[in-house]
């Protein structure tokens, strides 16, 4: 199947609905693996000590707090550009879920700050960088929700998640650029990760598995929200029916 | 285990946010499904549907 095809909603919703259960599963039993991994295999930190475990779900939300963000950028140039039919959808799907790992990113990065800094927060460029992440979901969300014709929502929501993604770099480069509380790159690095195995692979199998977990989640919203545009214009048919 | 509190609470945090989001899709999913066969009960078809149905 070429990829243009599944810009076909409903050819979409067929190939979700047939791919959705292996996902499903494959996210249950990656992220089990890697809990195992990170909590009962990986070794404490000669620093840290068991707080590492922290980092293994951390370190992946922070990952796909911005990843999904990068997601819902491409998308917003098949809203604006290509006129893709699911491009908004997909953007308008990412956007909850890009914030709940933004949320957890914030919160888990606190409750590790607390006793390894002596702080649960600090401006600091990258916790501030990661704050205005979550800001901008919320604003792209609320916009989605405010505008009620969906062809000018899409456009408004598409420019501002476009003009946001000046974001990303900010939190990727905030711990090079400016002097930070916060740790630099510890994985990925020019010169390699600075981890040692034992740590990468419990962080890298939950990666996997929140990754999966997002797909999954990603997947079904997107059906939802085709679901929820057949819908209105069901009750839209229903209303001019109406004497 | 060294600051069990906090390791305990993020990870039921990360765990509940996860457990938020799939209740949120699936009761979504739920009540589109019964909203949409509702309206198709009441014989409300988009034209696309009807141009290419029996």
């Amino acid at each position: 199947m070429a990829l243009v095809d599944l810009a076909n909603p409903t050819r979409f919703l067929s190939l979700s609905h047939r791919l959705l259960p292996f996902l499903w599963a494959a996210a249950g039993v990656v992220v089990v693996a890697g809990l195992w991994l990170g909590l009962a295999v990986s070794p404490a930190d000669y620093q840290q000590g068991d707080t590492v475990r922290i980092m293994y779900i951390h370190v992946p939300s922070a990952w796909l707090s911005m990843a999904i963000y990068g997601l819902m950028a491409v998308a917003s140039l098949g809203t604006l550009v290509w006129r893709h039919p699911l491009a908004d959808v997909t953007a308008k799907s990412a956007a909850p879920i890009g914030a709940a790992f933004t949320f957890v990113t914030l919160v888990t990065g606190s409750l590790w700050g607390r006793p390894m800094w002596g702080t649960f927060w600090v401006w600091d460029a990258r916790l501030t960088s990661e704050l205005v992440l979550l800001l901008m979901y919320l604003g792209l969300i609320a916009v989605w929700r405010a505008i009620d014709d969906p062809g000018r929502g899409a456009r408004i929501a598409a420019v501002l998640t476009l003009v946001g993604t000046v974001n990303l770099p900010i939190i990727k480069f905030s711990v090079d650029w400016w002097n930070t509380l916060h740790q630099p790159a510890s994985v990925f690095r020019a010169d390699g990760p600075t981890i040692d195995p034992s740590m990468l692979t419990p962080l890298f199998t939950m990666a996997t598995g929140l990754a999966l977990l997002t797909a999954a989640l990603l997947f079904t919203a997107i059906g939802n929200e085709i679901l929820r545009r057949r819908v209105r214009t069901l009750e839209m048919v229903a209303a001019s029916a109406d004497p | 285990m060294t600051h069990a509190g906090y390791i305990l609470a993020s990870y039921l945090v990360a765990a509940g946010v996860a457990a938020a989001l799939v209740a949120w899709v699936a009761l979504d999913a739920r009540a589109l499904r019964r909203r949409l066969a509702d309206l198709e009960s009441r014989g409300i078809r988009r034209r696309s549907a009807g141009a290419s149905g029996p």
